[in-house]
Formats: structure tokens, C-alpha cells, sequence
């Protein structure tokens, strides 16, 4: 699923045996409150965990209890919590997809407490409406991203080509196909492949959105039927078919980081947060052979990019707001990208939230993918994702909870295509017959 | 001999557990049926309604409902044969005499204590990635193109693994048979003058036919319901390539968060199962009376 970094390190042990030890020191004191925070295992929480000291020295009269847990794990633990009202979590890690959804629900606490030091106005514009309703924060954001091109300057070199840094579909196409070397163990473009709303259908539908197709018209109605998808999921397959690495209809973010990383991808489109990764030469081959680019358009005035955050929320219903604010408040102020810059590097600080951090010199200097994170962040729009209109919000997904069963279904059709196993046609007529079928059981389509 | 007295006793102690049993099985499978007449769903909580049977009319007429099915009924057909076919000899194999006979027993079996979800991730990364797979490379070695495991055949992929898996159990039970097959038999087979294969057919075989049924049975009950490995390899795909009814209802319960069809979905499965295990014991059932 998005950007789901795993890491099964030794920190990350670590971390949970240290979690599980200042549990235990606190335990014999009284008048403690214990925050239980649900958490995704990507890099950048696990170093949240791993700094939990400096917020309990601050903080003595409130321990703190991490669940750590993969991506779709979380997800589905935190949602049957929140639904069923089990009241396990303090404090969640959701996406920008669950926050307008479960804040319509009254499902979490608005934040308007986070104290004079947080500092909102702060956050970028774009991500703040992501995890805002009606003018409210419901969650704040931790790190947010979008998607961008990233390319081996070394390749495009040797073959005379010279990236815009707003490249039509075309120019990639036409690039990927003149970089393929299959013998080489070279592949043109390495793209998500693997079924799931969050893994290849935050890719198509982004890139839908820039051949200017949308999920449903403003009655509901899906439009796989419409040209727009077509043209979207036949350009897909055939590049991929041309120019993309074999397996690829498994691929899903970190496959396709392993294949970049030692150096079998010309090009790679995916989230911005993965820049750090390619450009860091303890794990990346290549790192100092790498270009950023926006996310491809077709002229149509939309690039194929999308927009997501992981944020921290505090359920309705939840006795500990007081304590949870003031956790939520820690993680994601300016203080704390300072504290992780002290003890692990400006480069490892959590992006795309804050609009100082693009502008802090010392941030620059180490990240030279930080001016391309912002303008594709800038770029993307989730009220208004695609050139027509929709009934929706989100730019990769619909913000709908029907949405995470259907974009999988879709998902499981579009990645049947890129196997082959399904042609084009059959694969967006199944989509369309299984998107209507879920749409008029939840009562869409009257 | 029983007096009426010990009996009614003998019940009288026994109702504790037999009732704990019985509301053991009995709570769930009421909710589980309780659920299935509801519209459902966690994202929509507030709405519940009792809608009859429009749950299990929505789950049978899903599209994708025949092909998980006939997924599943050849998933646990083939690994049930390739673990008989091939367990059969190997479990004669591993009845000889040889030197280092325990360790070899020791690594046959250990495929079975590998967690599902562990083994899947091996044979995923580590043996069938057409990148950088072991198959992979003795491909390119012998000059072909590697083949896209999960892409090309995806099921066929999935019941290698699961065969993998259960192999180990079906030669341990047979070997377990074997191993109690009455040598003195065999020697006047031998003395006879009968010929390994006719001792096989005429002696081994019909003594190995009770163990083969339990295999069968033991298999089938969890065959029918085989989920990290497709969960951890292709997710159900490419396509609906490798969902089975397992699959489906996990697709439906918590990718979907609809309490109500994933309940219609599960007793769908009680009910296959049961079809299943029913034509299964008529067919190889008649051993056991025996």
C-alpha cells in the first residue's frame, strides 16, 4: 500500500523492547495516564517511537503504550475499533482517506487545542484541507507526500534525452521505450502493478485523473465505460507490456524501491517520500544518479499525482483527550522535526507538512527532491481531482467508505490486464459492472 | 456392566462439559446467522436493517462467487493428489534402511512447522521472483526465459506452495502405516516370489487405505480454508486467478467492513464444506468402517 516502508530492523525491536521497558519503570506511580497510540511501522513513526523519551521528560505524568502495525493491519484494527466503539486507542495514525470520512461520522475529536506553538497556519495549504472539515482539523498531519518522476540522470545522459521538469505522458513513453534494455536488466518504467486500492489504484487513478477520466459522475454513476478509462488503463498496459520489468503486476511500492534502488529502473513514479530512499547511497546503488520530475500530464492541465498524509487523531468517546492532545501536539510541531534533525539529520525529518521546512536552508542542502515534493504537493488537488466534475473528494481514491472494497475489486481487474490474463476491455467492463453492483447497494444509484 | 444408577450419573457429570461444548459451537454460529439476515456494515453502523435473505442472494449472484469456488475445489484437489501421489513413495522411501535415516526423516518433515505465511514469503521472494528468484536464475543458467510464477500461473503457483506444505504430513501419516505393516507378510510375499510391484498393489496399498482416507479428510478440512499463503503471495489475483471462498469472505468481512454479507459468505463456506466432506466420506469413508 502507499509508501508502506518496512522496516523489520533491529531499531524497530528496539524500539518496542524500550517501549515495553519505560512501561514498565512507570508502572508503580499513581496518578499516571497511559496513551495507547496505533501506529503504521514506516520509517518515520518508528523514529517517533524511538523519541518517545523527550516527550515523557516533558511530559512525566503520561506513559506511553505504542501498537505498532503494517499498514493494512492498522487499518483494519483501527476501523473495527472505531466503528465497533472498542475505545482500545488513544491517540490513531490515520490516512487522508479515513479523515473527512469519520469526521463527518463523528467519529473523532476536532483539534482546536494543540496550543499556541502548533502553529496551523504553518502547515501547506494543501495537506491542511486533506485533514480538514468545514474549516476544522480533525487530524494532524505527520508527514504527507505526493507522487513524482523519478529518473537515472545517467541513462537519459547516455542516451541524449533530457527530462522537462513537467513531462507530457508522451515524452515518458517515448523515453521509457528508448531506455529498455532487457538484456540489460534494464527496464524503461517500473510503475505499481499490485492489486489494491492503496497500491495500483492509487497510481491509475491518479493518472486517470491527468487523461481526464473520473471515478463517478455526479450522479454516482461509474464511468469505466467512458474513453477517458480506456485511454488511461491501455496506455498503462501497454507500457508496461513495452518497457516495464517481468512480475510487475506484483509489484507494489517496495518491490519497485528494490528494483530502482539496484539500478534496474530508468524511470519510477511513485510517492515523494521514497526520494530519501533512492538518493540515500547506504541503500540505494544509484543514489547519485538520480533526477526528479512532476508526475506526467496529457496537456490537459491535470499531472498524475497524487496526495496523502498520515496523520494522528483522537477518537470520539476517548477519556484522555487532554494528554492526547498534548502527545499529538509534540509529534507533529516544529519542535519535534528540530529534535529529529539533531539526533538523525535534517534529511531524515518528516516532509510535507510544514511550509518552513521548505524554506529552511539546512533542510535544502540535504534534499535536493525537496523543491519537486512541494511543487507536486502544490499540484494536486483533492476537491477538485480531476477536469470534470465530481461528487467526490480525493484525488486517488474516493473519499466514500464503500471506496477501499471497490478500488481492490478494480484494483484485482486492472492488475488481471497487466498479466495478461485479462484484456483491456474485459478487465474496465468487469470494473464497471462490480463498481455498479457495490454503488447500488449502497444506495448511490437510486 | 452399567446400572441405571452409574448411567444417569455418568450423564449427570458429563452435561458441564458437554453443555460448554455445545454453547461453545452454538453462540457463534447463532450470531454468525443472526448477522447474515442484516445490512450491516462497520463504516455505516448506525444503519442496521434485517433484510432476509438479501445477503445471501447478493454473495451467491457476486461474480466472483463461482470462480472462488472453482478455484477452491481445485486447489484442495490437486494438493490432495500431489500430497497422496507423491507422499505414498516417499514415505516408502523413508521406510528403507539407511544411514542418517532419522535426519532425513527430520528434513522431510520440517516443511510442515514452516508457518504458511513464512513459507509463502519464501517461495515469493526467495525461489519465484522472476527477477531475482532461484527459479529465475537456473532459468537464465539453462538459457529460457525465467517464468513469471504468479503472473503466468498464478493458482498453479499457490497449490506448489500449499502441496509443499502438506506433502510432509501425508508422508508422516503413511509412513506411520507403513511402519506398522506386518513384515512376516511380506516375507511369505517375498518367499512367495512376488514381485515388488504386485507386494505394492496386493499388500501395501490395501493396508495404506485407512491412512490415506484420514489424510484425505484432514487435508480437506484444512485445504478448504487455505488463506496466508494466497493473503501473503498474490492477493486473491491476478484477477480473481487465485480467490477461493476463503479469500472472497476476507475480501468481503474486512476489506469491505460488511459484517452482514461476510456472515452470509461464511455460512455459504459451513455449507460447501459440508457438501464437500459429505461425497468425501461416502467415496473413501467406507474404509474406516471396515
Amino acid at each position: 500500500m502507499l509508501n508502506a516502508i518496512r522496516e523489520v530492523t533491529v531499531k524497530h525491536v528496539l524500539s518496542a523492547l524500550l517501549g515495553a521497558a519505560t512501561l514498565l519503570g512507570a508502572a508503580p506511580s499513581v496518578a499516571q495516564t497511559t496513551l495507547t497510540i496505533a501506529t503504521v511501522n514506516n520509517g518515520d513513526m518508528i523514529r517517533m517511537q524511538a523519541l518517545t523519551n523527550d516527550f515523557t521528560a516533558k511530559n512525566p505524568d503520561i506513559t506511553v503504550k505504542w501498537v505498532t502495525l503494517e499498514e493494512n493491519v492498522l487499518r483494519q484494527r483501527v476501523t473495527t475499533d472505531i466503528a465497533t466503539k472498542g475505545g482500545q486507542f488513544d491517540v490513531l495514525t490515520i490516512g487522508t482517506y479515513e479523515v473527512p470520512i469519520w469526521a463527518k461520522k463523528n467519529w473523532l475529536v476536532p483539534l482546536d487545542n494543540l496550543g499556541a506553538d502548533y502553529d496551523a497556519a504553518d502547515l501547506l495549504p494543501k495537506i491542511r484541507d486533506a485533514v480538514s472539515v468545514s474549516g476544522k482539523l480533525y487530524a494532524a498531519p505527520f508527514y504527507g507526500e505526493s507522487s513524482m518522476v523519478m529518473y537515472r540522470t545517467d541513462l537519459f545522459q547516455k542516451a541524449g534525452l533530457t527530462m522537462p521538469e513537467n513531462p507530457t505522458w508522451d515524452f515518458v513513453i517515448d523515453a521509457a521505450n528508448k531506455l529498455t534494455d532487457k538484456s540489460g536488466g534494464v527496464y524503461g518504467i517500473c510503475l505499481r502493478g499490485k492489486a489494491g486500492w492503496g497500491e495500483n489504484m492509487a497510481f491509475l487513478t491518479a493518472m486517470s485523473n491527468s487523461f481526464g477520466a473520473r471515478w463517478f459522475d455526479e450522479k454516482w454513476q461509474p464511468q469505466f465505460d467512458k474513453p477517458e478509462w480506456k485511454k488511461t488503463l491501455s496506455t498503462y498496459v501497454d507500457l508496461m507490456k513495452a518497457a516495464g520489468p517481468p512480475g510487475a503486476s506484483s509489484n507494489g511500492f517496495n518491490e519497485n524501491l528494490a528494483l530502482f534502488n539496484s539500478g534496474k529502473c530508468a524511470m519510477w513514479i511513485d510517492a515523494t517520500v521514497a526520494a530519501s530512499f533512492v538518493t540515500n547511497p547506504k541503500d540505494s546503488k544509484v543514489a547519485d544518479k538520480v533526477g526528479f520530475a512532476l508526475a506526467p500530464n496529457a496537456g490537459l492541465g491535470k499531472n498524475a499525482n497524487w496526495l496523502w498524509a498520515w496523520n494522528l487523531a483522537i477518537p470520539a468517546g476517548s477519556k484522555k483527550t487532554a494528554a492526547a492532545e498534548k502527545f499529538i501536539a509534540w509529534a507533529t510541531s516544529k519542535d519535534y522535526t528540530k529534535l529529529v534533525a539533531s539526533k538523525e539529520g535534517w534529511a531524515n525529518v518528516p516532509p510535507g507538512t510544514r511550509t518552513s521546512l521548505y524554506q529552511n536552508p539546512e533542510y535544502l542542502k540535504v534534499a535536493p527532491f525537496a523543491k519537486l515534493t512541494l511543487a507536486s504537493i502544490d499540484a494536486a488537488d483533492p476537491n477538485k481531482p480531476s477536469v470534470q466534475p465530481v461528487p467526490y473528494v480525493g484525488v486517488q481514491y474516493a473519499a466514500i467508505p464503500e471506496f477501499q472494497g471497490i478500488g481492490t475489486a478494480v484494483g484485482q481487474q486492472f492488475s488481471a490486464a497487466l498479466a495478461g490474463s485479462s484484456t483491456v476491455d474485459a478487465a474496465l467492463a468487469a470494473a464497471q459492472t462490480a463498481t455498479e453492483r457495490e454503488m447500488k447497494r449502497a444506495g448511490y444509484i437510486k | 456392566m452399567a446400572t441405571q444408577q452409574t448411567q444417569v450419573l455418568g450423564r449427570a457429570l458429563l452435561t458441564p462439559a458437554v453443555a460448554l461444548l455445545f454453547i461453545w459451537m452454538i453462540v457463534p454460529l447463532a450470531m454468525t446467522i443472526y448477522f447474515s439476515t442484516l445490512h450491516y456494515s462497520l463504516l455505516d453502523s448506525e444503519a442496521w436493517s434485517f433484510v432476509g435473505l438479501e445477503n445471501f442472494r447478493y454473495f451467491l449472484t457476486d461474480p466472483a462467487f463461482l470462480t472462488a469456488l472453482r478455484n477452491t475445489l481445485v486447489l484442495v484437489g490437486s494438493v490432495l493428489a500431489i500430497t497422496i501421489l507423491l507422499g505414498t513413495p516417499l514415505a516408502l522411501l523413508l521406510d528403507q534402511q539407511v544411514v542418517g535415516r532419522s535426519i532425513i526423516r527430520l528434513m522431510v518433515i520440517a516443511p510442515f512447522f514452516v508457518m504458511p505465511t513464512v513459507s509463502a514469503l519464501v517461495w515469493k521472494n526467495l525461489l519465484m521472483h522472476p527477477v531475482s528468484g532461484l527459479f529465475a536464475w537456473v532459468a537464465t543458467l539453462v538459457g529460457t526465459t525465467p517464468i513469471d510464477w504468479f503472473n503466468d500461473v498464478p493458482l498453479f503457483s499457490v497449490i506448489l506452495i500449499v502441496a509443499w506444505q502438506w506433502l510432509p504430513f501425508a508422508t508422516l501419516i503413511l509412513l506411520t502405516a507403513l511402519q506398522s505393516q506386518d513384515e512376516e507378510q511380506k516375507e511369505a510375499a517375498e518367499m512367495d516370489g512376488a514381485s515388488a510391484l504386485s507386494t505394492f498393489i496386493y499388500l501395501t496399498l490395501p493396508h495404506l487405505a485407512r491412512p490415506i482416507t484420514v489424510v484425505i479428510l484432514i487435508e480437506t478440512i484444512f485445504l478448504l480454508t487455505v488463506f496466508a499463503e494466497i493473503f501473503v503471495t498474490t492477493g486473491g489475483g491476478p484477477g480473481l486467478a487465485t480467490t477461493n471462498i476463503a479469500f472472497l469472505i476476507y475480501t468481503q468481512a474486512l476489506v469491505q467492513y460488511d459484517v452482514g454479507n461476510a456472515s452470509a459468505g461464511g455460512l455459504v463456506a459451513v455449507v460447501i464444506a459440508n457438501i464437500v466432506a459429505f461425497f468425501l466420506v461416502r467415496i473413501v469413508g467406507r474404509n474406516l468402517e471396515a
